[in-house]
Parts: structure tokens; sequence; C-alpha cells
């Protein structure tokens, strides 16, 4: 299955991109999306454990993701 | 009750009149501006980004907590996105209510609630011409494995 991949702000400068599609085995969690994304240039960049929200919500590393989901990988929120 | 990611100079004016009424006693403004420094650094302007439908849905649910917390449905805010300038008001909150105390509360809650969760991000560009992504609460990075938790999820900051 594949979801795609949104980076923002500091962490999309760092990978150089704002999307990428992730091919996943069925099953998949967000813990494996931030193992995947470590292997990519730059990535080590990224804090280990960054927030992370699926199809616009906070989701938990254990969040069992399905076919088409957006996963937001979220740097430290600056609003206000 | 009203929340809104926009690209324009917020009508501050309109905010307040949206949410005025004659059963308030009190009605309150916040405004989030941009500041001439941050951490000594001599900034000239600012430029926010958002992931925009999440931003715009957690902005709407917090106003709905705020209002069914503090009992009023007179809210409404604005956050801009784009570039600002120094002064420019990147936020506003207009609250009103019968009484004082949780008009005061409301918007308390909701400044604080959108630092903690609304996925905004700032650039800040400073007057020797670099620019720097300002982290949580101003500073430029967590301190060293601080973790903050949101709805459930952790983040550990290297």
């Amino acid at each position: 299955m594949t979801v795609t991949v949104l980076l923002f702000a500091s962490y999309a400068e760092k990978l150089g991109k704002s999307s990428i599609p992730l091919e996943l085995a069925h099953g998949a969690t967000v813990g494996d999306v931030l193992t995947s994304l470590q292997r990519l240039p730059g990535a080590s960049r990224l804090p280990t454990e960054p927030l992370v929200a699926v199809n616009e919500r906070y989701a938990r590393r254990d969040h069992v993701l399905a076919s088409g989901d957006e996963v937001a990988i979220i740097p430290p929120v600056a609003g206000g | 009750m009203r929340s809104a990611i926009v690209e324009r100079p917020i009508d501050t004016a309109a905010l307040v009149a949206e949410v005025a009424s004659v059963t308030n006693g009190a009605t309150l403004l916040f405004l989030g501006t941009v500041r001439e420094t941050n951490d000594g650094r001599d900034v000239s302007g600012m430029d926010y980004t958002a992931y925009r439908g999440m931003a715009e849905r957690e902005l709407a649910d917090i106003v709905g907590e705020a209002s069914s917390r503090f009992e009023t449905s007179d809210v409404v805010v604005e956050h801009r996105l784009g570039t600002l300038g120094l002064g420019e008001a990147s936020v506003a909150i207009a609250v009103g209510h019968p009484h004082r105390g949780k008009a005061y509360d409301a918007s308390r809650y909701i400044i604080e609630e959108l630092k903690k969760r609304v996925p905004i991000w700032k650039l800040e560009h400073y007057v020797d011409g670099t620019r720097e992504w300002v982290a949580a609460d101003g500073s430029k990075r967590a301190p060293h494995g601080e973790a903050a938790v949101v709805n459930g999820a952790t983040r550990v900051e290297p």
C-alpha cells in the first residue's frame, strides 16, 4: 500500500522536499513510516520521535495505517 | 463562534464587532504581534506557514472547547499566514462573555492551546539578512532531550 508523507517548515528544508510517496506493507504503522524515513538522505537531521499526524489528527507510533493515508511529520509548532 | 486561517491583515475591529452582544458585560481582544527582537537578535519580519487543513480543524476544535468550557459562543479567532512586518498581528482572539473572569480564561485557554497544537510555523528574518525557523515558545530549539506531549503523542527533540 502507498501512503503520502508530508513534511513542513524546517523538516521540509532538511529533506529537500515536502511530499514523499512511501510504499509500505499491509498493516504498517506510523513507527514503520519513521523507520523508512530514516533511510532517506538528510533524514538523520530529523528527530527520531517527531510529532506525527495521520489524516490531519495527531497519532501515536502504533497507529495502523491504511492505503492512501496522509502522514504528516510535524515540526515543533510555533503559531501565535 | 468562528475560526479561520487567513492570508490578509486581520480586521480587529470586525472581530470585536462579531462577538459584541448586549448580553455580554465583557469584550476582550487579544493580539499576537511580530516583535522587533527575539533571543537578543534584531528581527525584520516573519513568514508564517501552516499545514492548512489540520490547522483549521485544530483551531476550530480549540474554539469549540473554549466555548463549552467557559460558557460563551461569542468567540472568534483568526490566524494569519504569509509575510508579516514588525508590529503586525499574526493572531487575534475576540471573546465576549457576561463576566470578565471567564472572558480572560477563554482567551488565555485559546492562545495557550493554539501554541501547543495548531500546526503553524514561523521563519524569522533578521536585520543581518539571516533567517531561522522558530521552535515552540519562541526559543530556537527545545532544550536537549525535552519531551512534549500533544494529545497523547510524544515528541523528543534530538
